[in-house]
């Protein structure tokens, strides 16, 4: 079923912008009629995954695009690409793809896209507030967006994200609307101790349990003491749009449209419930590992873009202390976020600490890590579920306490007292 | 949550034959498939190691990345791509890879929304056609004729 169009969509299917603005407008009308959407809106930000180099295929569509004199006409940021343009010394991949990489990044920023290169756009000093249509892509900034801030997205992939940054417009469907957004499926805690919840490896691993719970419905969570921390927030929703495909989730007491369960829930019936044990999430905690081998070389934080609040508690976890010889220990973050690490004296402390800062990329999906034989140890459980696939090596998740011990001494150790049942 | 509406429901028009590749669970394509061969690299998923390239492939609904458009229409322009995508729910990460291979290199692969029942007919390894309005038509198993 074909969206209602309006005439300045109209008039640029039918060319009247240019070939640029017919083409965008063609993707986001076509994807509106596959998400049966029954009009377009306007939006007013747009974060863009397109740069982000898998082959010819999204060089092919940016040319298209940027030959013909597209320009976005929204504030737009960029997602990670594959290429550390700060520190070009840590690339060891292929030159010829890199120059494609590359190419790529500038085609973006010829049509006017800052050169933010973050999965975390919503560390940036401008990001969007609450009730605010935006089209982004990337799927852990999507479900912070809808989450923690209160703005709408929907679950935009590649072509599409710049497609409706040069046309201002996206498909009226999903997340966008309110009847989307409200809680169908309710999240009870059950026997899980006081003490996990208040550590951060919680909530990566409630957040990948959660993917495989819910798919891609929205769940609220129930019975975490509010105010629970962006960072927080954060690791969980990556996690679960890892696992599975929550672009949404409600948290009461902590995310903008839960004050209550019932507001979570819009005064309707959930369609299910589900109670989370103790046992649970050491299952899902597990199940975030491929290995245990002891065998330590390299660990790597920051998947999403580590904060300058998760870089703090790093350099106070390390404590002046130095990784292990054979330990590779990297950070991923955005270079808004490095420059503020710099400015606080941080960099030089995290340098002598052994710890290398990776910008712009990630080291996930990027070839930085060079030896990718014995184990590769996480706090994230985005990197933990995907860097096995894209790299081919074996991995431990712990929390980030884990990751600093095990890098100074060498070899995987974990506090499992915190995953005891009450 | 499958589609409510009017099945068949075509997401991208197209036409295509091949024998279908049941997926067990709901696949990512970013980090899930490799565009040279069109394999399962996701080590989670139960069909790992199975090649996607030429197959009708049939699952609920896609799962992960937003980068997932750009490995889809990677692989249709590399030929690594299934036949068609046939699932029980809209997918749109889906559905805009396919797109995007449609308007900048006119090669289409069909994506098509079944309704349950249809969806859950459909045998590994059968042989089947996919019409330009989304039905989905099994050879006669004897004569192997639509």
């Amino acid at each position: 079923m074909a969206p209602r169009l309006e005439a300045r969509d109209e008039a640029r299917l039918a060319g009247a912008e240019g070939p640029a603005q017919q083409m965008a407008t063609r993707v986001v009308t076509r994807l509106a009629a596959a998400m049966g959407a029954e009009e377009l809106i306007d939006i007013t930000g747009a974060h863009i995954d397109s740069c982000l180099y898998h082959g010819q295929a999204v060089l092919d569509f940016a040319d298209r695009l940027a030959d013909d004199g597209a320009r976005v006409v929204v504030p737009t940021t960029l997602n990670v690409s594959s290429l550390d343009l700060l520190h070009p010394e840590h690339a060891r991949g292929d030159p010829g793809e890199a120059r494609a990489s590359r190419r790529l990044m500038e085609r973006f920023e010829e049509m006017g896209c800052r050169p933010t290169w973050t999965c975390a756009p919503y560390q940036l000093e401008v990001r969007p507030q609450f009730g605010e249509q935006i089209a982004w892509a990337e799927s852990n900034a999507i479900v912070f967006a809808n989450s923690v801030l209160g703005a709408r997205t929907n679950r935009y992939g590649d072509f599409a994200d710049i497609c409706c940054a040069v046309t201002g417009r996206a498909p009226a469907a999903g997340l966008h609307l309110d009847e989307h957004r409200r809680a169908t499926v309710v999240i009870r805690l059950d026997g899980v101790s006081a003490g996990l919840m208040e550590r951060d490896v919680f909530y990566p691993v409630l957040g990948g349990l959660l993917g495989g719970l819910v798919g891609k419905a929205v769940p609220v969570i129930s019975g975490l003491a509010p105010g629970v921390s962006e960072d927080r927030l954060k690791a969980l929703g990556a996690a679960s749009a890892s696992t599975g495909s929550v672009g949404m989730f409600h948290m009461v007491g902590s995310t903008p449209e839960a004050p209550t369960l019932e507001a979570a829930l819009a005064g309707h019936r959930p369609v299910e419930e589900v109670t989370v044990t103790a046992a649970d999430l050491r299952g899902a905690r597990d199940r975030l590992s491929t290995t245990t081998s002891d065998d330590l070389r390299t660990v790597s934080l920051g998947t999403p873009h580590y904060s300058v609040s998760e870089i703090g508690r790093l350099v106070e976890l390390l404590g002046g202390r130095r990784v292990g010889d054979g330990v590779a220990f990297f950070v991923s973050t955005g270079r808004d976020v490095l420059h503020e690490v710099e400015l606080r004296g941080w960099a030089g402390r995290l340098a002598d600490a052994g710890v290398t800062m990776v910008t712009d990329t990630c080291t996930y999906f990027t070839p930085i890590i060079q030896d990718r034989t014995g184990t590769s140890m996480t706090d994230s459980a985005k990197w933990a579920y995907y860097a096995p696939g894209n790299l081919g090596l074996e991995v431990v998740f712990g929390s980030t306490e884990d990751c600093v011990e095990s890098a100074i001494l060498g070899r995987v150790v974990r506090d499992e007292g915190i995953w005891a049942d009450v | 949550m499958s589609e409510a509406g009017p099945t068949p429901l075509v997401l991208v028009a197209g036409t295509a034959i091949g024998k279908v590749l049941r997926l067990d669970e709901p696949l990512s394509f970013w980090g899930g498939v490799e565009t040279l061969q069109g394999r399962i690299i996701d080590q989670r998923h139960p069909q790992v190691g199975e090649i996607v390239a030429g197959r009708i492939l049939v699952m609920p609904f896609g799962r992960g990345s937003s980068s997932g458009s750009s490995v889809i229409c990677e692989a249709v322009r590399a030929g690594t791509a299934p036949a068609a995508i046939l699932m029980a729910e809209r997918d749109d990460i889906i559905a805009l890879g396919a797109i995007a291979a449609d308007e900048i290199y006119g090669l289409v692969m069909p994506v098509v929304v079944l309704a349950p029942d249809d969806h859950d007919a459909l045998l590994d390894g059968a042989a089947v056609t996919i019409g330009i309005d989304g039905t989905v038509s099994v050879p006669d198993r004897d004569t192997g004729i639509v």
